[in-house]
């Protein structure tokens, strides 16, 4: 055990509060599951070494740090996990401004707490390094098994770009705690992080769309354009695409200047952490007037008060409002498809509607969460005079309006099209929607609203089947856009699916 | 056993507000055993006992939270198992924790409570106003309650239970971390309901709020109602001056002696 008061003894707290942080994220609080979790990892890491065997084994002996097109390609790949890290940072460092949890212990104890911030902006570094690697595990050992141990190397850049990230992430945060105040911060750092995680793939797939009109994310960075701009292969901007491909000089700039900038950052950052934390703290108490617009109480039904009142909770919810953001942004190449099909007169249905019957799947099951499971007020609900039943339909009925309500522009664009694809994608998405959304009532949980993070931890048979579903009925639509009946096939699965969950769902008590 | 004594009758020809027979409901051990409890309309009861002698499993069924094992549970005559979106209709419960929605600001919060118990919005909002007003929550009607302190939660979620006007509240622990202000308006409200006629069921660990506010106090110890009465009658029964003497006398005997 190290001495009270040093960097080593702080360090050893936070790893102690992270490891017990991330057990309870695997296991819901509940120990027993351990053994069920750690399996089910290990059945998750064989399947993602078999789908990274799939991607990368064909690259794995190729030589190709010769050519500037293959430095492109592994840079674009960069690019795009650094943007992600990068969100995921954002995400964290703006979480540890504004939880309060030991905050007043820390601020009122006598260790200095630019000390105590420094561990803790570490720590944040660490999460961001040690996802990064477990996210890029798969890939790498399938190419180091295959095409030998230079491509352990790339191992030491995805730390260096976690640590970058983190480092962003800081400097980002604070820069928007000096612009534009605590109050605002925390809804903008989310905005902005769900927007930088999506931007680079949107980007992407906007290009590859305006020039080859498909959807691979990485048609762009082949493009003669980016050919024949791009700078030559000595240049320094390939080192990192060059240290994964073993270049060891490349490696060790790669992974000092990372070390660097994150150390840097922290330095700088650290004796200001605790003045932004304590700002981010007062933020709660401060006062958010509503606007009347109409006087006295309006004469609803008790189901439309209900969905009134969903609505209204994830309107003025910032953070919700971000969550739900990154799922809607991915919808707008899609969007962009259909626009050029629509003026190309092509029919790229096939793509198009299971993607949009995909994300309505997802979005639905996070809204089915927030207004069947995270009631702040479950006893308000349950003691009104109301059949449970009819709060049920009544909340279902918020979800679905919502998904309409978002989906409905979409719909109408393909209208002015094809009335069939139309009706398919409205049913998919329907289907899709509804599927989702009964999953959610068969594993409803008593939740807060701002446990939302956590949910796919209350029931890992909810998150699974909700995932499986939306599949389920993607393919549906996308084999019934392409006017085939074999359509029926998985949408017999998704029934099944739903089938299962039903037979298999916890009694409420 | 003396639950069932009838004694108290104020309204004689009224059925009771709360009646529960043979009310039982079993966790991985018995929470509540064979409990009969009768309470009248126009009484203040205080239902007090130590912590986990099931005082708020009983009050969690009689609201329709839990659903008991066994037992029946009427409300003011209406069989609240049976019917229980005619029993909600005249009941309102209030937790110690209080549950209100962050970003509604207390008159929409109360807006919501008075659409779920479909009164009629034209007479609810005055008595909406009325009840801000009364808990000294006017100034901050409009804002969300997001930075509120627990005492004015504490206040906008009684506002709420008030605010369809039932006949019978329920509330568990209602003055737990509340500041002597907010605990005394939150008691002349209760008060005031009382006088109007209203019954009011009471769980507390401050005996000096039962002994101060309740017409009769009913000691719940293992699941089991062992002594009930008015203040006197306990005294009496226990041989001590102190209701918190009496309290600790009543507890501690077995529970066949009750």
């Amino acid at each position: 055990m190290s001495r009270p008061d040093t960097l080593t003894w702080l360090a050893e707290h936070e790893l102690r509060l992270g490891w017990r942080d991330w057990l309870s994220l695997m296991t819901a609080g509940r120990r027993r599951r351990a053994l069920t979790v750690a399996v089910a990892l290990a059945v998750f890491a064989a399947f993602m070494h078999l789908f990274a065997y799939w991607i990368v084994a064909g690259y794995a002996n190729a030589d190709v740090g010769s050519t500037t097109t293959a430095l492109m390609a592994i840079t674009g790949v960069l690019l795009l996990s650094w943007s992600l890290l990068l969100s995921q940072a954002m995400e964290s460092v703006t979480r540890a401004f504004y939880a309060r949890s030991d905050l007043d212990l820390i601020l009122t104890s006598p260790v200095s707490s630019r000390k105590v911030f420094a561990v803790r902006m570490g720590r944040i570094a660490a999460g961001s390094v040690l996802m990064s690697m477990l996210l890029a595990a798969p890939f790498v050992n399938v190419l180091a098994a295959l095409g030998g141990a230079r491509w352990l190397a790339a191992y030491g850049v995805v730390a260096a770009m976690g640590a970058v990230a983190t480092a962003a992430a800081l400097a980002l945060t604070i820069a928007l705690f000096r612009l534009v105040g605590a109050r605002r911060t925390r809804l903008i750092a989310q905005i902005v992080a769900a927007i930088i995680g999506a931007a680079f793939v949107i980007g992407l797939q906007i290009a590859a769309i305006f020039s080859a009109g498909t959807l691979s994310r990485f048609t762009a960075l082949q493009s003669d354009w980016m050919r024949a701009n791009a700078p030559d292969a000595g240049s320094a901007v390939w080192w990192p695409a060059r240290a994964v491909l073993g270049d060891a000089g490349a490696l060790a700039v790669v992974a000092v200047a990372g070390v660097a900038v994150l150390a840097v950052s922290i330095a700088a950052f650290s004796g200001r952490f605790g003045d932004h934390a304590m700002a981010a703290a007062g933020v709660s108490s401060t006062v958010v007037r509503q606007r009347r617009w109409s006087q006295g109480f309006r004469p609803r039904s008790a189901a439309r008060v209900l969905r009134q009142k969903e609505w209204t909770l994830l309107r003025r919810d910032p953070w919700l409002m971000s969550q739900t953001l990154m799922q809607i942004l991915y919808l707008l190449p899609p969007a962009i498809l259909l626009w050029i099909t629509f003026r190309d007169g092509n029919a790229a249905y096939v793509v198009l509607i299971p993607v949009v019957v995909m994300a309505a799947g997802q979005l639905a099951g996070g809204l089915a969460w927030l207004s069947i499971s995270g009631e702040d007020a479950p006893d308000l609900v349950a003691t009104a005079p109301i059949p449970a039943t009819r709060i049920v339909w009544a909340k279902i009925e918020a979800v679905i309006g919502m998904i309409a309500l978002l989906f409905a522009p979409l719909i109408a664009m393909l209208l002015f099209d094809s009335l069939y694809a139309a009706l398919v994608c409205a049913l998919g998405i329907l289907m899709s929607a509804a599927a989702a959304t009964l999953i959610q009532l068969c594993f409803r949980v008593q939740a807060r609203r701002s446990q939302f993070r956590r949910r796919q931890t209350s029931s890992r048979i909810a998150t699974f089947a909700e995932a499986f579903s939306s599949i389920a009925w993607a393919a549906t639509a996308g084999v019934a856009a392409d006017g085939s009946w074999i359509a029926i096939f998985p949408a017999l699965v998704g029934l099944a699916l739903l089938g299962g969950v039903w037979l298999i769902r916890p009694r409420q008590t | 056993m003396s639950s069932c004594s009838g004694e108290f009758m104020l309204h004689p020809h009224r059925p009771a507000a709360l009646a529960t027979r043979g009310l039982c409901k079993r966790f991985d051990r018995p929470a509540v055993d064979d409990l009969d409890l009768t309470i009248h309309g126009g009484e203040f009861y205080a239902l007090v006992g130590p912590n986990g002698a099931g005082k708020t499993t009983t009050l969690r069924m009689v609201t329709g939270l839990l659903r008991p094992d066994s037992g029946s549970i009427a409300i003011d005559g209406i069989d609240a198992l049976a019917d229980p979106v005619a029993a909600k209709q005249i009941t309102a419960w209030l937790s110690d924790e209080p549950m209100i929605y962050d970003k509604l600001t207390p008159y929409e919060y109360l807006e919501f409570v008075a659409g779920l118990w479909r009164i009629d919005a034209a007479a609810a909002e005055p008595l909406a106003r009325e009840l801000l007003d009364w808990l000294g929550l006017a100034p901050h009607a409009h804002e969300r309650c997001e930075g509120f302190s627990r005492g004015m939660r504490q206040k906008v979620a009684l506002a709420g239970a008030l605010v369809h006007d039932p006949k019978l509240i329920i509330l568990d622990e209602p003055l737990t971390g509340l500041d002597a202000g907010s605990a005394r308006q939150v008691k002349n409200v209760l008060k005031e309901r009382v006088r109007a006629g209203g019954t009011v069921i009471m769980t507390t660990h401050i005996l000096e709020v039962a002994e101060r506010m309740a017409d009769r106090i009913g000691v719940i110890a293992h699941g089991r109602l062992i002594a009930e009465g008015t203040l006197d009658e306990l005294r009496a029964r226990s041989g001590q001056t102190a209701l918190e003497d009496a309290f600790l006398a009543l507890v501690a005997e077995p529970v066949e002696a009750a």
